[in-house]
């Protein structure tokens, strides 16, 4: 594999005695779409800050093409930034504003011109050329923040939760354009939302944050499947957390004893050990003794019907503390207060040190 | 949150600097000179507290210091039980479109010299000005009414003022005032006079007594409106004040006066910073 | 009920209309009669006592003088309270709020204090009465109210805006000029604004600080020594004229351009 664009080395950082980010390490590689995932204090947006030279870290090294970019400012960097209110300049018309880069590269004014005329068709814009940024909508603020940061062909794009002030439909239809341009213009983007949806929907490379530290990091469909850690398991998706204590391990098959009973899975960890067992919705089986694994009998709270499925919370008669969190065809007949059997298949559970 | 690397420590000093140095060479530094003036004695200089001790035991001059504060609290009273009402009818019965209008005309004689108004003023209530020449044509009054040079004649340019004033502030505050407030009102069964009361006068308190601290500042530190309009038959304390420089050059006096009335200011915004905090939250 | 209740709110509006404008209307209608009292009954019109004024050459030397002052204090106002309002804006200070509260500080103080200050400073310090000193008075008056507008107005948005041109590869006095500067325009311009009405208008410390070049209000002020005069009628009617000309400006230009 190729050197990465981007490395980031053993970063820290504290606003006054806060840290907010812990000996962070990330590489990137080039023309790669990386979503950094987080609630908000996760120190997602210090780390992108970091990263388009707009805060120096208190410890460790940024390094950007091989140079060491850590103390270099924003406009000597290879990164350009998209901003969450997009920060047009409110007093140039739409042309003048995704020139400007260029303008201040020196560049002459048809040059200048004719590239951020390009530079708006890609982003579906080209009418919108002599516009007052205020004039336009949202989504097309948004448009040509994207434009004016990609006509300065920068190495690394660096979106600061560029869906966010957009509502739910335009953000799905601008999720799919972000990741077509991505694609047309080959430049590695950087993004940074806390839309688990997003993330998945537009990643190569997911990394989750949590409290100044990086939680998970992969495709996202791994991060899915087999989330790392607990944090992971809850906030990209919802899971089912069943606490156990390992009671036995060989040949690659651990069983661990909890509220539901023994419970044997493929996987590795000492005797002794607490762990969690995550159950992703759609792995959990309601009707009868359909799974491998028995997670016994649980009184239906609720039932959300979601369209194309139904949500479905279910209390365990074992445990009154072990919430169920199940997804079921939208033809299901189940109803609350019902009493069901819950199961699921071994492989689908995933082990989580706890 | 350090901003950019690319700044030098120098710049934002570089921006700062002047304004600083300004503030401290011609409002700071006068401050500490009068300071020093106000201790030292008219005649042949050294240190006295006499200029302060006059102050304290010189009836005349309290007397001035009791009509400034009389005469501010009567203005500042009349003004927002006249302002208030107003702005209401302002932002509540005149149709959304005519507002900005009705507002602008309603504060247009604001843009004439200050100096100015008082002296027009002085044209109405004159000897043989509108309001004599009106009442004796109407034969309420046989001989003109001695309207100028009173308290009367300040009290009305200083209500003039701010009643234009205050009409702003409590405008901008009625609207800002989200309709909700009032419909939520409405919804739970308050009628007009008791969704004013309970609703909108409370929430609009603080605004009004911003304006009210601003009238009591603005007013009893004017000299120009008692001077032409009241005369010298009642002096308040900015009258005294000029009085020691004009007549007498008497500085340490003057200097020791400015500093009391900046001391009773003082006072009041000690005493009123506990609302005018409330608007801040 | 109702309708004898919107009756009087409406004849209470009209009532303190008429109090507010009584002085203007009267100021005005009797600068139009040529008899040597401005008092009733009123004689038909004459320009007679504006011709009066502007062949006056004391209050049309004031009248310069008076601009001069407004206009040269105001740039050194607006230019002062912007920088330090974008220096404190863009960047941590230590002692920031202290030294933001000493820049304001002189807005709770009344004029003749600040003027009174001046005058024992300059005095003590040798500085002679003139209208430099007037017009320094008048900067520290008008800085702080220039300084309280454009730092509120500079909110993150406006910080985000600056980030962006910065990270495009503008050089930091492009930002200035580019950026800052016409973003900032209509509170950098309500400030200048301002601060000419408040200069224009000031009357005690300019009376304080100057001595025999002075501003029209000063000039007014020793007209008014003669009593009631039509020459005062005229003089104030042409300056209300000329305020409520700069008011529709200013409210024609600014205030309609606010953006969407």
């Amino acid at each position: 594999m190729s050197a990465p664009l981007v490395d980031i080395r053993n970063v820290s950082h504290q606003f006054g005695q806060l840290p907010v980010l812990k000996n962070v390490s990330l590489a990137i590689d080039p023309g790669s779409y990386t979503i950094l995932l987080g609630p908000s204090g996760s120190g997602k947006t210090t780390l992108l800050s970091i990263l388009g030279g707009f805060v120096t870290p208190s410890e460790g090294k940024v390094f950007i093409r091989g140079a060491d970019c850590t103390a270099v400012p924003p406009a000597k960097r290879p990164t350009t930034t998209v901003f969450q209110d997009y920060a047009l300049f409110p007093h140039m018309s739409v042309g003048g504003n995704v020139g400007f880069g260029l303008r201040m590269q020196g560049v002459d004014g048809a040059t200048r011109a004719a590239k951020a005329r390009d530079a708006l068709a890609l982003v579906g814009l080209a009418a919108a050329f002599d516009k007052k940024p205020h004039q336009l909508s949202g989504g097309q603020r948004q448009r040509v923040a994207l434009a004016r940061a990609l006509v300065i062909e920068p190495a690394v794009l660096l979106l600061d939760e560029p869906l966010g002030a957009l509502d739910l439909k335009l953000r799905r239809q601008m999720q799919d354009e972000l990741k077509a341009i991505q694609k047309r213009v080959g430049t590695a983007f950087v993004h940074v939302t806390h839309d688990q949806e997003e993330a998945m929907a537009l990643a190569d490379h997911c990394v989750v944050m949590n409290d100044g530290r990086i939680e998970d990091e992969g495709p996202p469909e791994r991060v899915y499947a087999r989330p790392k850690t607990r944090f992971s398991a809850t906030f990209m998706g919802e899971s089912t957390i069943l606490a156990g204590t390992v009671t036995g391990a060989e040949n690659g098959i651990v069983t661990a004893s909890t509220a539901v009973g023994p419970i044997s899975l493929p996987g590795a960890s000492p005797a002794g050990a607490t762990v969690a067992l995550a159950i992703r919705p759609e792995h959990l089986v309601l009707t009868e003794a359909q799974g491998n694994v028995a997670l016994g009998a649980a009184e239906v709270g609720d039932v959300v019907f979601q369209g194309s499925f139904k949500r479905v919370l279910a209390t365990s008669t074992l445990d009154p503390a072990l919430q169920f969190i199940a997804k079921t065809s939208a033809s299901a007949t189940v109803q609350a207060g019902d009493t069901i059997a819950v199961s699921c298949n071994a492989q689908d559970i995933i082990l989580l040190a706890d | 949150m350090s901003v950019s690397g690319s700044n030098s420590r120098a710049l934002p000093w570089a921006l700062v600097t002047p304004a600083l140095a300004w503030t401290c060479a011609f409002f700071v530094l006068p401050f500490i000179a009068m300071g020093f003036s106000s201790l030292t004695a008219h005649e042949g200089g050294g240190f006295t507290i006499a200029n302060y001790s006059q102050f304290f035991t010189d009836p005349s001059y309290w007397r001035a210091m009791v009509n400034s504060l009389e005469v501010t609290g009567t203005v500042t009273v009349i003004s927002i039980l006249l302002a208030y009402p107003f702005a209401w009818i302002l932002a509540e019965m005149v149709p959304e479109r005519w507002q900005r209008l009705a507002l602008i005309l309603a504060v247009l004689p604001f843009w004439t010299s200050y100096v100015v108004r008082s002296y027009s003023w002085l044209l109405v209530l004159a000897q043989n000005g509108v309001v004599n020449r009106a009442l004796i044509g109407t034969g309420l009054i046989a001989e003109p009414l001695q309207l100028a040079n009173t308290r009367l004649a300040t009290v009305t340019g200083f209500v003039h003022f701010f009643v234009m004033l205050l009409t702003l502030t409590i405008f901008a505050n009625l609207k800002q005032l989200s309709p909700s407030y009032r419909k939520a009102a409405a919804d739970l069964g308050a009628g007009p006079v008791r969704t004013f009361l309970h609703v909108v006068l409370p929430l609009t308190l603080p605004g009004i007594m911003v304006g009210a601290f601003l009238t009591f500042v603005l007013c009893i530190g004017d000299y120009i409106t008692p001077q032409i309009l009241g005369g010298n038959n009642e002096l308040v304390m900015p009258q005294l004040v000029m009085m020691q420089i004009g007549r007498r050059g008497d500085f340490p006096l003057a200097s020791a006066l400015s500093i009391i009335l900046m001391a009773v200011v003082t006072i009041a915004y000690l005493a009123c910073a506990r609302w005018l905090k409330i608007e801040r939250a | 009920m109702r309708a004898l209740v919107r009756l009087t709110a409406w004849l209470y509006a009209i009532a303190i209309y008429g109090f507010i404008f009584l002085p203007v209307v009267v100021l005005v209608l009797f600068s139009l009669q040529a008899t040597s009292f401005p008092i009733p009954p009123f004689t038909g019109p004459s320009l007679r006592w504006y011709q009066a004024v502007l062949s006056d050459a004391r209050l049309t030397s004031a009248l310069v003088n008076s601009l001069l002052v407004a206009v040269l204090s105001s740039l050194a106002s607006v230019t002062l309270g912007f920088l330090s309002a974008w220096g404190f804006a863009r960047f941590v200070l230590p002692g920031s709020a202290f030294l933001r509260g000493l820049i304001t500080l002189p807005l709770t103080v009344s004029y003749l204090i600040i003027g009174m200050g001046l005058l024992v400073l300059f005095n003590w310090a040798g500085v002679p009465k003139s209208l430099v000193a007037a017009g320094i008075g008048h900067v520290v008056i008008n800085l702080p109210l220039c300084f309280a507008i454009i730092y509120s107005q500079m909110g993150d948005h406006q910080i985000n805006i600056e980030r962006a041109a910065r990270d495009l590869g503008a050089a930091e006095w492009k930002v200035l000029l580019m950026i800052t500067v016409p973003v900032m325009a209509p509170a950098i311009f309500a400030g200048f604004f301002l601060s000419m009405t408040f200069s224009w208008d000031e009357f005690v410390i300019s009376f304080l600080l100057t001595r025999f070049e002075t501003t029209l209000p000063v000039e007014i002020w020793n007209l008014l020594r003669s009593g009631l005069n039509p020459k005062t009628n005229a003089v104030g009617s042409l300056v209300f004229a000329v305020s409520i000309v700069l008011v529709v400006f200013f409210e024609l230009t600014l205030l309609r351009r606010k953006p969407a």
